[in-house]
């Protein structure tokens, strides 16, 4: 936008760009800070202060979270739901959606105001609980994975996005042989990457942060997934001060509670890139009109 | 040929076409049929996870035991609910989601819109992408590690914050186990970790502002502030007043991740909202079908609100979203 250049105009400009530049340094300091700490000494975080870059490097906070197996089995955990959940999500978001976008299926709108209703009303904490333990489910990391296999969001956009590729590609396939699953993954699949991999990234970002599923369908803690080891070890062990109902959990030292939760963070700040290239087209994919 | 065969193969048509018709359905059917097979794990899942426990629901009106099923247990009708509305807990869970409801549409919605008139109006659209590459990173991190990075600076136990207090005034301020500061964590936690993601919607909208309308204004001798107010504005009020009235809709849900996590023995009187005394009840007190019952209150008004504002934002002259 373009403005005289009146003094007014520029303590605007001026005040406007001091605001913006504190509120961005005001979104990433804490997490520099986490890192700077975990990568210090304890010797000078016992002193105090805010660091923002290590005097003393020291790595012991990473090597005493590595001398025990427990943050290594809960990463393995994570990561291992984070993959298979996500390949779970796209196949059976795109399965369903494929048919959906069909005009001509019968049976459609049925199932897309099915699936829209869902989005409304649900059965609620406690039943859900239920039908997972009817399942089976409990107490195995399916239970992070199959009860949230498809968004009825994600699956009414990536519907809507699959109505916009044109017939023609299909239908030439079709006439070389193809049954309607051969053009899906053929074609149709093929041709949504950009989107497949928006989607991708939401539903991996889902499974990596989720902790309340784990904390209602799973008791062992070997198959804790890094955000409840997370929980146990920066927020409960402190919040628990004065409560006598819970063993007393030991309270780590700073830098290896930072070392954690750099743990449980890095994997976004790795995909965030990406991420930030598609979500803008992500969120404007399609509306959720049916 | 005859009358009598013209009779017959006119009847013979007519059936033939009912048989047509019917046969179009299932021709449709069989020339679908590898659709209907790819529908089937996505219908069987929405049918299991969450048609069936959408059924479950009976069990608020049971008094459910695991072991005899949804079944045999036996019925009681309203019971549960009665204890529900007549539990002294009832207002305060209801006080305690209202209280951060109204503290959220007060403090939290506004910034949003503050924010993205802000970017607009910076003219260097590299600083514009930077900041707001910047102020969409806490959006993507986990509610855990959100109120973790909180915990870990407020703490009074070496936590950066009450460092800095400790040595202005002397003393020290828990702001993790005082009740009073429980609403106050919260929404600055939602604050910090959504309001740059919500600007997304309003730089949508402020994008397609047509250039010419400032062009016009700035001639008619219009300065900032009113082009701000004139133009700017009006651009976004159609979105300000649907998120608004979206907003009214989940008027109950209260985060639920986050409040569960920010709950401590010590804020339970300020903190418990709905569902987590679902939670609470259901799964650690194993009072089912009482839990139950409170779930069903909770979705059931949520549907209502969900539908009410809808209708509203139509009535709006928006489009609804449903």
């Amino acid at each position: 936008m373009n403005y005289d250049k009146t003094i007014g105009n520029k303590i605007f400009d001026g005040v406007n760009y001091v605001l913006l530049a504190i509120i961005g340094l005001a979104t990433v300091l804490p997490f520099i800070y986490i890192l700077a700490v975990s990568f210090t000494s304890p010797h000078e975080v016992a002193k105090g202060g805010f660091i923002l870059f290590p005097k003393e490097w020291s790595l012991s906070a990473y090597e005493y979270i590595f001398s025990t197996d427990t943050l290594i089995k809960s990463l393995g955990v994570s990561i291992y739901i984070t993959a298979v959940g996500t390949a779970i999500n796209l196949l059976f978001t795109s399965l369903m959606a494929y048919p959906l976008a069909r005009q001509t299926l019968r049976g459609r709108q049925t199932i897309l105001l099915a699936v829209l209703f869902t989005m409304l009303f649900s059965g609620g904490m406690i039943p859900t609980y239920f039908v997972v333990k009817a399942m089976g489910l409990t107490n195995s990391l399916w239970s992070l994975m199959i009860p949230n296999a498809i968004s009825a969001f994600n699956l009414i956009v990536l519907k809507n996005f699959f109505q916009q590729i044109p017939d023609g590609l299909e239908d030439s396939a079709r006439i070389d042989g193809c049954n309607d699953v051969g053009v899906l993954f053929r074609i149709v699949l093929p041709l949504s990457m950009p989107a497949l991999a928006t989607f991708g990234l939401f539903y991996a970002v889902s499974h990596w942060n989720q902790f309340f599923n784990a904390i209602m369908y799973i008791n062992d803690n070997n198959k804790w997934p890094v955000q409840v080891l997370l929980r146990e070890i920066v927020i409960l062990a402190q919040s628990r001060i004065g409560d006598t109902g819970f063993e007393e959990t030991e309270i780590q030292p700073l830098t290896i509670r930072m070392a954690v939760i750099v743990f449980a963070t890095i994997p976004i700040l790795i995909v965030y890139p990406f991420l930030q290239k598609h979500f803008a087209k992500g969120v404007m994919l399609g509306s959720v009109k049916g | 040929m005859s009358t009598q065969n013209a009779e017959v193969s006119a009847n013979n048509i007519d059936k033939k076409s009912k048989v047509l018709q019917r046969s179009a359905f299932a021709k449709d059917l069989i020339r679908d049929k590898w659709m209907y097979l790819m529908l089937l794990p996505g219908v069987l899942y929405f049918i299991i996870f969450k048609y069936v426990p959408m059924y479950g629901i009976i069990m608020a009106f049971q008094d459910y035991k695991p072991f005899l099923g949804i079944m045999n247990s036996p019925w009681v009708g309203v019971k549960h609910f009665e204890r529900f509305f007549s539990e002294p807990q009832f207002w305060d869970l209801f006080r305690n989601t209202v209280l951060l409801a109204v503290y959220n549409l007060v403090f939290f919605f506004p910034l949003p819109i503050v924010l993205a008139l802000m970017l607009n109006e910076v003219r260097s659209e590299k600083f514009k992408g930077f900041v707001q590459t910047l102020v969409y990173i806490p959006h993507f991190v986990s509610w855990v590690v959100v109120v973790g990075i909180f915990y870990i600076l407020l703490t009074t136990e070496g936590g950066i914050f009450n460092e800095l207090i400790f040595a202005l005034t002397g003393t020290k301020i828990a702001f993790l186990l005082e009740p009073e500061w429980f609403r106050t964590m919260i929404v600055s936690q939602s604050i910090w970790k959504e309001v740059g993601w919500g600007t997304i919607i309003f730089l949508a909208a402020l994008s397609g502002v047509d250039l010419q309308l400032y062009e016009a204004a700035r001639m008619d001798g219009a300065g900032r502030w009113r082009q701000l107010w004139h133009i700017t504005l009006p651009a976004i009020r159609g979105t300000i007043v649907i998120l608004l009235i979206l907003r009214l809709g989940n008027f109950l849900d209260s985060g639920f991740e986050h409040i569960f996590l920010m709950l401590t023995p010590t804020n339970r009187d300020v903190g418990e909202v709905f569902d987590t005394y679902v939670y609470v009840k259901g799964l650690t007190q194993s009072q089912f079908s009482y839990s139950a019952a409170v779930g069903l209150f909770k979705s059931a008004v949520g549907l209502f609100l969900v539908l009410g504002s809808n209708w509203l934002a139509k009535k709006f002259g928006q489009e609804g979203v449903y």
